[in-house]
This record gives C-alpha cells, structure tokens and sequence, in this order.
C-alpha cells in the first residue's frame, strides 16, 4: 500500500518506534503529524497537550460529546478540557480509531487478566518515563484519557463494550494536523493479553512536516 | 441507619468525604436530573476515577449496577450497588461555561442572585480548588441519571434520551476506600430541554455492611472482584 507523498517545506522529525517504546515532541500550529501502522494491528496511545498550557489538555469526553460520535476519523477534531481544538484528523486510510479504551497499565492488567500480568511492560508505565524524561513538571497526574489509533472498541446500543479485532493493516497511516502549539506524547503499546496489538507488537513511524 | 441528610441545590456543586463502607443515596427530587461525578482516594487524590479502565474491564458502555467504579491504580474506589435506572453515561463529559453562554445568554450573581446558572466545570472547579486540586485533576465523570446512547453505525453516532431520569430516581454508591466525591447537580450539556431546568438531589449517608464472599459486584464478573479485591488487600 502506498501512503500518499509528503510535500514538506521541513521536516521537523522522522522517527520510529519500537514495540513498547515512547516518544514525545512538540508539533507547532500547522503542523502535520503522520503515524504509519507499519506492520498493521499496533495500537498507538496518544496524549496531546496545548504545548503553553499543559493543564488544557486532550479531553476524549469533550472530544466525543461536541462531534456526537464515539469513534474518531477524518474530520474529528481533538479538544482540550478548554473546549479548544488542539489538532484535526485530516487523513485517515484506517477508517476509525478509539478514545475511550484508555490506556493499558499494569494496574488495569491485573484487573483485567490477573496477577500474574502486574510486572508486564505497559503503556502507563511508557507515559509515566515519557513525563519524566519530558520533565517541565510533567508527571502521573498529567496523564489522561488518551487516542488509541489503529483501535478498535466497538460500543453497542444495549450498553456493550468489547475490545475487537484492530481494522489496521500494514502501511495503514492517520494524518494530523496541529490547531495550536502542541506537545504529543506516544506509547506504542506492549499490549499482549488482548488482539489490540494482533498479539505481537510492532515498531510504527511518526513523521512530522510543516507544509 | 441513616448518618446525615443533605439536599444538593439545583445547578449547584458539593464535595462528600465518602468513608469507606458508607453508602452514598443520590434521589432525584425533581425530572430530568443530571450528576456529574468526579471521585478520588481521599489517602492520595493521584489516584482518581478511570473511565476507560472501568468500562473496559466490565465490558460496559455505560454504568449499572452492579459495576465496581475502578481508579487508575486497579483498586475499586467505589460501587454503583443499586440505581432504579439502568444507565447512566460516562462517556459525554459534562457542561461548561462555554455551553451555557451560547444557549441561555450571561448570568451571575449580581443580577441572578443565587439562581446564577453555573456549569458543571465552574463548580467542580471550585470545589476542586478547595483541595489543592484543579485542572490537572480533571478526569471523565460519572454523570448520573444521564443516558447518551451509541448508535451501532460505522460513527458510534451519540443519541441523548430526553426523559431519562424522573423524580424519585436514585442511584446509591458504596465507598469500599475513603473517598472525596466532588459532584455537579448542572443539567448535562446534550440535554435538549430549552430551558434552564436543574434538577435538587437529595443526598443520604449511611453505613453499610462491607461486601461479603456473595456481594453481587465481586460475583459480576472476575474483573469486578479483581478490583474489590485489590482495595481489599491494599488496606489489609
Ligand atoms: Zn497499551
């Protein structure tokens, strides 16, 4: 499959990132971010924050409530706890990506699946280095309900929630477009106890432009 | 036996320290009733409600009794042990200031006096405040007596059902760690009643027995059990 060409003016980072791996930058006003599913069915938890203000940031009930849809897609926009647009999904060869699976954490793997998963690496403990290594007072209590691109929650009208099968597939990308400054923040989760990942992570590609 | 009684003002906020083993009885004491809810471990408000980690592991896109309201670290902060309805949402968020600008014009205190119309996000924010807590700490709510239904499209397109809630219906969470319930009785922002309309909540306390071996919650699903478990243990 072939993603559409990048026409960059400057490539601000080209980067990949490892099964259970975190990354974070900023991303300025304008700016486009692409995330490849590189080998398809990898779960990419993400977090963004208004780069000036790091207590308005992404809000996945916010976001859900002012487009009347669970799912996120083209078109969505993602809104801070302010009410303001922090980026807008332009492109999307997915077809739809979950906000409100959260993110895995050890914690929530016990719960889920048993004790025995507690020392497994997980996306919380990605996002609690992630906040550390960022510093600038970053920490835990930063840390929200995040996008899950590449996921697949469906909900139904009786009140159901499963974690299904990913619509990913290799080469698979969401594109966005940042609405202010921001600061994105990526887990690329290590997920085995659940098909998010198809049950073997894999590395994916974050590449960000200004046009 | 009942410890206290306290009645919420329509469109007003109020925090409850939650001990462990009291039980919480929201009634609604007039239609169309709306309860955002955010909860943390009284011990270390870093721990907090977790939306998603509470849906996912009960399967659920709503929540009903019997579920286990989960916090970020795996513990169960509290139960919905019994509600006469059998949804209330936790996926919508709540109002802002924003929201009741566009749709009812400016009020404050001088012209309006108490009946000002305050967002839900106004006056959590206050009570948040008065804890050392604020923007930081926001996480999604509980919003009781709401019902906001996804349609089974390829969008999840959201439906909000007017006439959910009536007077007289009530929810009842049980603490299973000490907590602090910060809460807005504000209508929730998908309402579409043109009118200004809060609803007052009758608020009970009362100690309840701890959840026993059979307690429904810890037998709903192994997850639910999981959660009361962890708290259990934690404070062993
Ligand atoms: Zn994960």
């Amino acid at each position: 499959m072939t993603a559409p060409a990048i026409t960059a003016t400057t490539t601000l980072f080209d980067a990949t990132v490892g099964a259970g791996a975190g990354w974070t930058g900023e991303l300025p006003a304008g700016a486009h971010l692409r995330i490849v599913d590189l080998c398809g069915n990898q779960a990419v938890d993400t977090l963004f924050f208004d780069a000036r203000d790091y207590a308005n940031r992404y809000s996945a009930v916010d976001t859900i409530r002012e487009q009347g849809a669970v799912y996120l897609t083209t078109g969505s926009v993602l809104l801070s706890t302010g009410l303001d647009p922090l980026a807008t999904i332009v492109d999307d060869t997915c077809g739809r990506h979950d906000t409100l699976g959260g993110a895995c954490a050890q914690e929530s793997n016990a719960v889920r699946y048993g004790e025995h998963t507690r020392h497994q690496h997980a996306c919380r403990t990605t996002f609690v280095r992630e906040a550390m290594a960022w510093g600038r007072g970053l920490g835990k209590r930063d840390l929200t309900h995040n996008v899950n691109f590449f996921m697949n929650v469906p909900l139904t009208p009786d009140g159901g929630l499963t974690f299904a099968d990913g619509v990913s597939a290799p080469g698979k990308h969401v594109e966005l477009r940042a609405e202010r400054d921001i600061l994105v923040m990526v887990s690329n989760c290590p997920q085995l106890n659940n098909p998010c990942n198809g049950y073997d992570p894999t590395p994916v590609r974050l590449i960000g432009w200004t046009p | 036996m009942t410890a206290y009684a306290h009645d919420i003002a329509a469109g007003a906020a109020w925090t409850v320290r939650l001990n462990r083993h009291r039980a919480l009885r929201l009634t609604c004491l007039d239609d169309g009733a709306n309860v955002s809810v955010l909860m943390f471990a009284a011990a270390d408000p870093l721990e907090r409600l977790n939306v998603p980690d509470t849906l996912k592991a009960q399967m659920s896109a709503c929540l009903r009794p019997p579920l286990v309201l989960m916090s970020d670290m795996g513990r169960a902060l509290a139960t919905l042990t019994g509600s006469s309805l059998d949804w209330h949402d936790a996926v919508t968020g709540h109002s802002t200031d924003a929201h009741l600008d566009a749709r009812w014009g400016p009020s404050d205190y001088a012209a309006d006096r108490n009946a000002w119309r305050r967002s839900a996000r106004a006056g959590l924010l206050d009570e948040l405040a008065k804890h050392g807590l604020g923007r930081r700490d926001l996480h999604a709510t509980a919003n009781l007596f709401t019902k906001v239904v996804p349609d089974g499209d390829e969008r999840g397109t959201l439906a909000f059902v007017p006439g959910h809630a009536s007077a007289g219906d009530w929810a009842e969470l049980r603490a299973e760690q000490d907590l602090l319930v910060v809460l807005s009785s504000a209508p929730h922002p998908l309402d579409p009643n043109p009118a200004w309309a809060p609803a007052r909540i009758r608020a009970t306390v009362a100690a309840v027995p701890a959840p026993g071996p059979d307690d429904p919650a810890r037998l709903f699903r192994a997850e639910s059990g999981r959660a009361l478990a962890a708290t259990e243990r934690s404070l062993a």
